[in-house]
């Protein structure tokens, strides 16, 4: 078990500078995912913690320790790879003894590690295959099992479940949690996938261009975003945002935290749209409702208009949120919100 | 396409094949017959192609016109050596050539491609001057030491070493194996195709070798085969070519047994390096 620690670290490569003066504090046991868009430096933050490719400057400390001059082997990591990297010339079973026989741990020891581990995560059929003749999901297993077994103090994983099919992918969720829960390390999950990280950490680490943008659980980040960034990144559909038309700065809402009614509503923000799309998904649609100034996604919990209908949409005070010019969120008790707010509800009675 | 010319297609590219064929295979058999004849019957003319009677004793005799068991020898220990060496000296060098990032490293590269591309009648005269400086003349290694590092083998095998993911070496240092536990663990295992077809290009070159064995050898001790059977010639005079002939086969089979132990790998080399 370890807390990692990034200390005024920076990243380069050649002359593009990834990452610039990072500090951040992954907290021990816990089940951390860094999450954002592609290229955003998720996987070079990784590898710097695993020491694949050491930091520029700054030091990563694990366990309170500076890990910058230890090799990858010797840093109690183990790391999951996306494409699984797993030893392809060796069976199920060498995959998962590789680690446990550089680190001279004796042959009945390891068997036994090795049968207890491929047990847990349903393997134990397949220890003398070779990992080509295994199913995707299988191999995922494998690399799961051969990083396991060394017990590691952080695990690592690099999107894990983004070659696996949806259904398999959702159950491979699940039993990453109870994982987490059972082995009670120090998990670090890189995704991009944002409702992969809302589904599963107990800590977000939303970056956005080698920057962090919000370190927060997944309820504070969906009801409490920093930024306009992270109002964006997170929810499906995300939340909506517009110009309020004044110092550049901006309001938003969620969609589902909007009402559509075919009367005129009273609500602190309105407006009135035709229907343009329709998405049906069971329990909820999705309607984007359109006007000349606005285009807007609602979420409905009843599916009651249809597509080309004038509809009214309506979103309580409580529930609109301003950005500032500089993209960061407006407090409430901000001398600047009352205005904006003012400003809003006298744009739906023009 | 109707099937009469497709038919016509196939016959004509049957029958070019099969021409080809007999164009390279022809000496051969010429080789292993006339090998079994009697000295009369390689000199009559219009040539026959088969012996009346083969005639087995023409190994005995040519083996027996000369020290064969310590050529044999010495091309036994002198072609393994050199493959030995070579894998010790070529897993290591394409390992960092196609994993690593060093300084130079484009320079040194250029510097193996251009050994590759330098024959040895070029440089044989400092070598031996060199050798004999060392006074190693009298002993094999001047027929191995040249040969330590396979240019050739080099190149190929750092091109195949090129396309074995990152992420397995990583996952490798990840789970504490250090380089040399990689090379032997991981990149051999995943790249034997590779090294078969090297190991072999290297075992025919050397156990053929004429030319270099000649220039550095000056004692019956420390001669192969090729060498050998060449002065076969000498001993027996110009015109036994049924004896020569019986020291030749002797010279192939080795290479025809390697090769078919070899063939499956080296095809797969092949088909994995995109060369086909
Ligand atoms: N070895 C490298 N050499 C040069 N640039 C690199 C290297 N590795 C990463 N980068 C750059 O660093 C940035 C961050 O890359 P990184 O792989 O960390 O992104 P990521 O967040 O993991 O993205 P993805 O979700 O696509 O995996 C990218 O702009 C990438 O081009
Ligand atoms: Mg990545």
């Amino acid at each position: 078990m370890a807390s990692i620690e990034f200390r005024k670290v920076t990243k380069s490569f050649g002359d593009s500078t990834v990452i610039k003066d990072l500090d951040l504090t992954i907290a021990d046991g816990e089940f951390t995912v860094l999450v954002g868009p592609s290229g955003c430096g998720k996987t070079t933050l990784l590898r710097m913690i695993a020491g694949l490719d050491p930091q520029t400057s700054g030091a990563v400390l694990i366990d309170g320790k500076d890990v910058t001059q230890i090799a990858p082997g010797q840093r109690g990591v183990a790391m999951v790879f996306q494409n699984y990297a797993i030893y392809p010339t060796m069976s199920v079973r060498e995959n998962i003894e590789f680690g446990l026989k550089n680190n001279k741990v004796s042959k009945e020891e390891r068997t036994e590690l090795v049968e207890s581990i491929s047990a847990t995560v349903g393997l134990s059929e397949y220890l003398d295959r070779k990992p080509s003749t295994l199913s995707g999901g299988q191999r995922q297993r494998v690399a799961l099992a051969r990083a396991m077994v060394k017990k590691p103090s952080v695990f690592l994983m690099d999107e894990p479940l983004s070659n696996l099919d949806a259904k398999l992918r959702i159950q491979m969720r699940i039993e990453l949690i109870e994982l987490h829960k059972k082995l009670g390390t120090t998990f670090v999950y890189v995704t991009h996938d944002q409702v992969e990280a809302m589904s599963m950490a107990d800590t977000i680490v939303l970056m956005n261009k080698g920057v962090i943008q919000q370190e927060a659980s997944p309820d504070l980040i969906y009801r409490e975003p920093n930024n306009r960034f992270t109002a964006q990144f997170v929810g499906v559909p995300p939340m909506n945002v517009a110009p309020l038309g004044t110092d550049g700065a901006h309001f938003g809402f969620r969609p589902e935290s909007a009402v559509l009614t075919r009367t005129p509503s009273d609500a602190w923000f309105r407006y009135k749209g035709v229907i343009t799309t329709r998405e049906m998904l069971g329990s909820e649609t999705i309607y984007q409702v359109k006007n000349e100034q606005f285009t807007f996604m609602i979420k409905c919990y009843e599916d009651l208009f249809t597509v080309d209908e004038h509809v009214y949409v309506g979103v309580p005070v409580e529930k609109i949120m301003l950005f500032g010019a500089d993209e960061n969120r407006i407090p409430r008790e901000d001398p600047r919100a009352a205005d904006y707010l003012e400003r809003l509800r006298r744009q739906g009675d023009e | 396409m109707n099937s009469k010319w497709r038919y016509g297609v196939t016959g004509i590219s049957v029958a070019l094949k099969s021409v080809v064929l007999l164009i390279f295979l022809f000496p051969f058999v010429w080789m292993i017959t006339t090998s079994l004849k009697t000295f009369p019957e390689t000199m009559i003319f219009p040539p026959k192609l088969l012996p009346a009677l083969p005639q087995w004793s023409n190994f005995v005799t040519a083996m027996q016109s000369g020290p064969f068991l310590t050529y044999t020898k010495n091309s036994i220990i002198v072609t393994l050596s050199i493959i030995v060496i070579q894998m010790l000296v070529m897993i290591p060098a394409a390992y960092a050539f196609a994993k690593y990032k060093f300084r130079g490293q484009h320079f040194f590269f250029a510097l193996v491609l251009l050994a590759f591309m330098i024959p040895g009648q070029v440089t044989f005269i400092p070598i031996y001057l060199m050798l004999a400086d060392w006074g190693l003349v009298h002993t094999l290694w001047p027929q191995i030491l040249p040969f330590a590092a396979n240019a050739f083998g080099i190149f190929l095998l750092r091109q195949y070493f090129m396309q074995v993911p990152s992420e397995i070496i990583e996952s490798a240092r990840l789970d504490n194996a250090n380089e040399f536990t990689i090379m032997r663990k991981i990149m051999v295992p995943m790249s034997i195709p590779a090294l078969a077809t090297i190991g072999l290009f290297s075992f025919v070159s050397h156990w053929n070798d004429y030319f270099w064995p000649l220039v550095m050898t000056d004692s019956t001790g420390v001669r192969p085969l090729t060498i050998g059977i060449a002065m076969l010639r000498e001993t027996e005079g110009i015109s036994n070519w049924h004896i020569i002939m019986a020291g030749n086969v002797v010279l192939v089979v080795p290479i025809l047994l390697v090769y078919l132990f070899c063939s499956k790998q080296i095809v797969k080399a092949f088909v994995y390096s995109g060369i086909k």
